[in-house]
């Protein structure tokens, strides 16, 4: 089935829930509300084969509302066919259903999101932190976190 | 037979040698530091390439020992984050005194390049380091030299057998 088939199912399905399709050099993205994240997940999942989550993870596009995106990259290992999902996500409600119900693989995925970047979600069954130490403060990857850390003076340049 | 007497060995006749008991503990622990197999970073890799055949550090008695327990010398070959502090900090405590700590190339001595939140600046900040090696990532030459300098440090070391034996502390001296 081609993208193109794909992504017309999807709209008639979801048809409120896709905001905008773009294909560029082959690769088709699909962006969706995060509503019904779920619901589209397991619909790409059992209708189209997408039967394995390549990578979840979150953009920080500060400055622009909404600021986070998740992204979904799919894959369907039979037809070797690729998709990209993305779930805009707003900075005072930055929440999002877990998809780890439909792919086991989502778990580890959006603890590292919820780590770095601060986005929850909802229904995780384990949500803590997976690379930073269990009691750090704050969400490093964020646009606006100190590199050097919130303890030390900024970076002003090379000196000179 | 030929062969030199060191400096501070002096014999009385033959089959009698004497020597300050220091200058014995120091010997002995010059002659077998036992690094403990435990590298972070691409460091590690010159570490054990210094191991291997074409450096041969067993030839200067170093053998790299698998527990804490067994090892003398505790080289910190690599970039060291703050999730691995704690690892560190009771790796080094359960090495048995006396214990010698090498800050093995830039991010291990100062965080190198890795000037971010989640690397710490610097060993130092958390352990007493004997040596610094720098370089990105030193040559086994390098760290030869580093460890050939803990040796000197080692022997300049005064009262080791007195602080072994409970009277008093060790003294450091300039190698």
């Amino acid at each position: 089935m081609t993208d193109q088939a794909i992504v017309e199912k999807l709209k008639g399905k979801f048809s409120s829930e896709v905001l905008d399709v773009v294909e560029f050099r082959g690769e088709t993205t699909v962006t969706v509300k995060k509503g019904q994240i779920v619901d589209i997940c397991t619909f790409m999942r059992d209708e189209f084969g997408f039967n394995l989550l390549c990578d979840l993870c979150g953009v920080d596009y500060m400055g622009t509302s909404p600021r986070f995106m998740v992204v979904y990259n799919l894959y369907n290992i039979t037809t070797k066919q690729r998709m990209r999902i993305k779930a805009p996500v707003e900075e005072q409600d930055a929440k999002i259903d877990t998809v780890s119900t439909v792919w086991g693989t989502a778990n580890w995925h959006e603890r590292e999101c919820w780590d770095l970047l601060g986005i929850k979600f909802n229904n995780h069954p384990d949500l803590r932190r997976i690379l930073m130490p269990a009691d750090w403060e704050g969400h490093p990857l964020r646009k606006d976190y100190p590199l050097q850390g919130p303890d030390r003076e900024p970076y002003k340049g090379r000196l000179s | 037979m030929g062969v030199e007497q060191p400096a501070e060995l002096k014999t009385l006749g033959s089959g009698f040698v004497t020597t300050s008991l220091d200058k014995l503990v120091n010997w002995s622990r010059a002659s077998s530091m036992w690094p403990l197999t435990f590298g972070l970073a691409c460091c590690a890799i010159e570490m054990m390439a210094t191991g291997a055949a074409r450096f041969d550090l067993d030839r200067m008695g170093i053998l790299f020992r698998a527990s804490p327990r067994q090892a003398d010398v505790l080289i910190i070959a690599g970039t060291v984050t703050k999730k691995m502090v704690p690892v560190i900090e009771t790796v080094y405590e359960q090495m048995p005194e006396p214990r010698y700590v090498i800050a093995m190339g830039a991010c291990a001595s100062s965080g190198g390049i890795f000037d971010t939140y989640s690397t710490v600046q610097g060993v130092d900040e958390f352990l007493p380091v004997d040596v610094y090696i720098p370089g990105c990532p030193p040559r086994p030459e390098g760290l030869l030299y580093g460890l050939m300098k803990l040796q000197d440090k080692i022997r300049a070391e005064r009262n080791t057998f007195g602080a072994a034996i409970g009277v008093g502390d060790v003294v450091q001296n300039r190698a």
